[in-house]
C-alpha cells in the first residue's frame, strides 16, 4: 500500500543523487509507471477483497485506488512529456542542470504527497498532505523566476493556503462535533461516517461550509479560484499538466469524502445547495471570462475550472448515475487536460509566445502537435468517442432525472458557452497561413509579444465554419481535415525556417524534432478514447467507488 | 489550581489573544507588529498550557512549550530576519483601508464571531468553548489583514494571525487533534513561512521591492 508514496520518494532520491542526466531523465516516465503499476496492482485487491487498512494512518478503498490510477496515469502523461521538455528548454537557455535536478526532485516529491493525501485513512493527515502539495508546488511554480512566475506563485501560495487553513478550522469545528457525538470518534473516514448521524447539525453545518470551501480553492472552484489561472499559465508544461490533471481532482476527491459525511450529518439538501451555488458561479465566471481570452494557457486554465464546476454540478445531484459519471470525468478530464498542457508547452516553446494572435497556423508548421492539441480540445469540449462525453451526457441526464431541470439547464448552457469559446480560439491558433507566422525570439514573457506589428486577424472564415460545425453537431473531423491537408501541403516547406529563425543560437533541432512529448498527447487522447466506449476493469472499480459515495450501486 | 483561578487565566489569556490582534491591526511599523505577533504567541501557549493543567495532560502541556517555540520564538524571528533584508520598506503607509476603519471593521468582525460561534458554545459549556469564539475572531481580522494590506510582510503576519485563531480554536474546542496532526500542521505552516520568504526573496529580485500593490502583472 505505501508503493505509491514510496516510489517517487525513491525516484526523488534518486534524482538527487545521481549524476547522469540521462538516467535521471528516464526516471520521470518510470516512476509514473510505477505510480499506475502500483495503483491497479491495489485496485485488483480492493475490488476483490474489500477495503485495506496500513500502517495505521493509511487507508484504500475503491474510492482511494480508483485517484490513485488517475494519478499513476496523469503522472505517466507528464512523465513520458517531462524529458523533451527539459531537453528543450536548457537548450533554450531557459534552466540549467542545477535548476532541473530541483525541478525534478521536486515534482516527484509532488506526487508522493498526492498519492499520500488519497491515501489517508484520516482527515487530519489528508489535510496535511493537501497542505504540503502547495509547499512543493510553489517552487515549481515560479520555476521560472520571471516576473509574472514569481507573483504567480505568490498569489497561488497566499490564496491556496488561506484556502485550506479555512479547511483547517472546518477539521477542528468536525473533531468537536464528533468527540461530542461519540467518544471514541476520531476524524477517521470510517468513524465519521459511522457517527456522522449522531453530529450536532449547526456546528457541522460551520465545519462543512469550511471543509467545502477550503478544498474547493485547491481544486479551483468558486469564489477563492483567481489563483489558478495565473499558476496553471506560469508553471512549467508537464507541471501544469499535473496540477490541472491530478491536483484538483485529489482536492475534489476531499469535497467527495466530505460530501459523504455531511449527507448522512445533515441531510442531501444543505451540501447540494452549497455545491450547486458553487458550481455555477465557477462556470459562469469560466464563460465568461473564456470569451475574450488571449492567453492560450489560461484558456486552459479556464477551461479546467469550468470542468471542476461540472464535477461539483455531479456531486451536487449526488445520484449514483451522477456519481459514476463525475468519477469518470475526473479521469477523462485528468488524461486530456494534461495533454493539452504539454501541447500548450510545445506550442510556446516553438512560437515564443503565449498568446491566441501570437501563434498561427500551427497545423502547417507542426501538424502532429496541431493535430493532438485539436483533437484534446474536441475531446475536452465533450466530442465523442472520449471519454468526457460520457461523463458529461451522464451528469446532464442524472440532473434532469433529480429534478434539478433548471440548473442543469443553465449549466448547459454556460457550458456550450466555453465550449463554442474553446474552438473558435483554438480554430486560430491552428489553422491560417504559414507565411504570417510570428518570428518571434524565445523571451519567455507573454508581454513582450503584445506590441508587435499587427498580424492579419486569423482567417475568420475558417474559423467561425468550425465553431458553427461544432454547435451544429457536426463530425469532429470535418472541422480538422477541412482544413489541416491543404495547410500541411503548403506549410512544410517554410516550417524549417521558422522553426529555425524562432530559436537564437541555431538549436533548431531541439525544438522542431517532434518529440516524446506529442506520444504522451497521443496516449492520453487514446486511452480517453478508449475509455469512452469501453470502460473495461475500470467499470467495476468505478461501481465500487460509487456506492463508497452514495451508499448505492449506480 | 481550583477550576475558577484556571477559567479566570484563561479568560485573562483569551483576552489578550484578541487584544494583541487588534493592535497589529492599529500599528503600521512592522517593526512592533512582528513584537506585537510574539506576544499573540504568548497568550495562545498561556490558553493551552491552562487546559493542560485542567486536563493533568503532560502531553498537552509539552505541546504548550511547543506552541511558544514555534509562535513567540520561530516565526517572530524568521519575520524579523525577513525585515532586516526588506530595506526601506519598513512600514506599511497605504493600506487599503485606514486605521479607523480597520479598528471599527475588527468590532464588526469580532460579533460576526460571536454569532457564528453561538452553536459551538451551546454544545459544550465549558470555560474553554466560551473562549472559542475569541479564537474565531482573530480568525477573521487575520483574514481582514490579509486581504487589506499591500506589504508582502503585512500579508504573511495577517496569514499567520489567521493560522493562531485557527490553532486556538482547535485547543480550545477539543484539547487538539492527534499529536501526529498537530505536528504536521506546525510543519507545514513554518515550511509555508519558509515558502513564502523565499519567493519574497525571489520578488524583491524580481521587481525591486515587495510591495504586492505592484503586482499586477497577472489579471484578466
Amino acid at each position: 500500500m505505501i508503493m505509491p508514496i514510496l516510489l517517487p520518494l525513491l525516484a526523488a532520491a534518486a534524482q538527487r543523487l545521481l549524476p547522469s542526466s540521462a538516467v535521471r531523465n528516464a526516471l520521470a516516465p518510470c516512476s509514473g509507471l510505477g505510480v499506475l503499476a502500483a495503483a491497479i496492482l491495489l485496485a485488483v485487491t480492493v475490488t476483490a477483497d474489500g477495503p485495506q487498512t496500513g500502517v495505521g494512518l493509511l487507508r484504500v478503498d475503491a474510492l482511494s485506488a480508483y485517484l490513485l490510477i488517475v494519478i499513476g496515469a496523469v503522472s505517466l502523461v507528464s512523465g513520458v512529456a517531462t524529458p523533451s521538455y527539459l531537453r528543450t528548454e536548457s537548450d533554450l537557455g531557459h534552466s540549467d542542470e542545477a535548476a532541473q535536478r530541483r525541478y525534478a526532485v521536486l515534482v516527484q516529491l509532488f506526487l508522493a504527497v498526492m498519492a499520500l493525501a488519497v491515501l489517508a485513512a484520516n482527515l487530519g493527515v489528508l489535510w496535511v498532505s493537501i497542505e504540503a502539495t502547495t509547499v512543493v508546488s510553489a517552487f515549481l511554480v515560479g520555476q521560472q523566476r520571471t516576473k509574472a512566475a514569481v507573483e504567480a506563485a505568490w498569489k497561488y501560495v497566499v490564496i491556496s493556503s488561506t484556502g485550506i487553513a479555512l479547511a483547517l478550522l472546518g477539521i477542528f469545528l468536525l473533531n468537536f462535533a464528533a468527540l461530542h457525538a461519540d467518544d471514541s470518534a476520531r476524524l477517521n473516514w470510517i468513524s465519521l461516517v459511522t457517527s456522522a448521524p449522531q453530529l450536532d447539525p449547526a456546528v457541522t453545518r460551520i465545519a462543512v461550509v469550511l471543509l467545502v470551501l477550503g478544498f474547493g480553492t485547491k481544486a479551483g472552484l468558486s469564489p477563492l479560484h483567481s489563483w489558478l489561472p495565473d499558476a496553471y499559465s506560469q508553471a512549467p508544461a508537464p507541471v501544469s499538466a499535473l496540477m490541472s490533471g491530478v491536483l484538483s481532482s485529489v482536492a475534489f476527491y476531499a469535497v467527495l469524502r466530505i460530501k459523504v459525511i455531511a449527507d448522512s450529518a445533515l441531510g442531501v439538501d444543505f451540501t447540494r445547495n452549497l455545491l450547486v451555488v458553487m458550481s455555477l458561479a465557477s462556470l459562469l465566471l469560466a464563460a465568461s471570462l473564456m470569451l475574450g481570452q488571449r492567453d492560450y494557457k489560461r484558456m486552459l486554465g479556464y477551461s479546467s475550472i469550468e470542468n471542476m464546476g461540472l464535477l461539483a454540478l455531479g456531486a451536487a445531484i449526488g445520484s449514483p448515475l451522477a456519481i459514476a459519471a463525475v468519477l469518470l470525468h475526473v479521469l477523462g478530464h485528468g488524461l486530456i487536460k494534461s495533454s493539452l498542457f504539454i501541447g500548450a508547452g510545445r506550442i510556446f516553446q516553438l512560437t515564443g509566445s503565449t498568446r491566441i494572435d501570437g501563434v498561427h497556423g500551427l497545423a502547417g508548421r507542426s501538424p502532429a502537435l496541431a493535430g493532438a492539441f485539436g483533437l484534446g480540445v474536441l475531446a475536452v469540449i465533450g466530442f465523442p468517442p472520449f471519454s468526457l462525453f460520457a461523463s458529461e451526457v451522464g451528469i446532464a441526464t442524472a440532473g434532469f432525472a433529480a429534478g434539478m431541470g433548471a440548473v442543469t439547464t443553465a449549466a448547459l448552457l454556460l457550458v456550450l458557452i466555453t465550449a463554442a469559446a474553446l474552438v473558435v480560439h483554438t480554430s486560430r491558433m491552428l489553422l491560417g497561413r504559414v507565411a504570417q507566422a510570428p518570428a518571434s525570439v524565445m523571451t519567455g514573457h507573454a508581454e513582450t509579444t503584445r506590441d508587435r506589428p499587427g498580424f492579419a486577424p486569423a482567417p475568420t472564415v475558417l474559423s467561425g465554419e468550425g465553431s458553427t460545425a461544432v454547435l451544429s453537431g457536426a463530425t469532429p473531423t470535418t472541422v480538422l481535415s477541412g482544413a489541416t491537408p491543404t495547410t500541411v501541403l503548403s506549410g512544410t516547406g517554410s516550417a524549417t525556417a521558422v522553426a529555425v529563425r524562432a530559436v537564437p543560437k541555431g538549436t533548431a533541432t531541439a525544438v522542431r524534432r517532434p518529440g516524446a512529448d506529442v506520444w504522451a498527447m497521443v496516449g492520453a487522447l487514446i486511452a480517453c478514447a478508449v475509455l469512452g466506449i469501453w470502460a473495461g476493469p475500470v467499470g467495476t472499480l468505478l461501481q465500487q467507488a460509487t456506492v463508497i459515495v452514495t451508499g448505492m450501486a449506480p | 489550581m481550583n477550576a475558577g483561578a484556571s477559567a479566570q487565566v484563561l479568560n485573562i489569556a483569551a483576552g489578550a489573544f484578541l487584544f494583541t490582534a487588534v493592535l497589529i491591526l492599529w500599528r503600521r511599523e512592522l517593526a512592533s507588529i512582528i513584537d506585537i505577533f510574539a506576544l499573540q504567541g504568548v497568550a495562545l501557549a498561556v490558553m493551552v498550557a491552562v487546559i493542560a493543567v485542567d486536563e493533568g495532560s503532560v502531553e498537552l502541556f509539552v505541546v504548550a512549550v511547543g506552541v511558544l517555540v514555534v509562535r513567540s520564538g520561530v516565526l517572530p524571528w524568521l519575520l524579523r530576519r525577513a525585515l532586516s533584508h526588506a530595506g526601506a520598506t519598513r512600514r506599511e503607509t497605504r493600506p487599503l483601508v485606514n486605521v479607523v476603519a480597520s479598528l471599527l471593521a475588527a468590532a464588526a468582525l469580532t460579533l460576526l464571531a460571536y454569532a457564528v460561534s453561538q452553536p459551538l458554545v451551546a454544545l459544550d459549556p465549558s470555560p474553554a468553548a466560551h473562549a472559542i469564539p475569541v479564537g474565531m475572531a482573530v480568525v477573521l481580522i487575520g483574514f481582514f489583514v490579509l486581504v487589506t494590506r499591500r506589504l508582502a510582510l503585512s500579508q504573511l503576519v495577517g496569514f499567520l494571525l489567521m493560522d493562531n485563531g485557527i490553532t486556538a480554536v482547535g485547543f480550545l474546542s477539543t484539547a487538539g487533534v492527534s499529536l501526529i496532526v498537530e505536528l504536521g500542521v506546525t510543519l507545514d505552516v513554518l515550511l509555508m513561512v519558509l515558502v513564502l520568504q523565499v519567493l519574497k526573496t525571489r520578488i524583491r529580485e524580481a521587481f525591486g521591492d515587495t510591495d504586492l500593490g505592484e503586482l499586477r502583472g497577472l489579471h484578466d
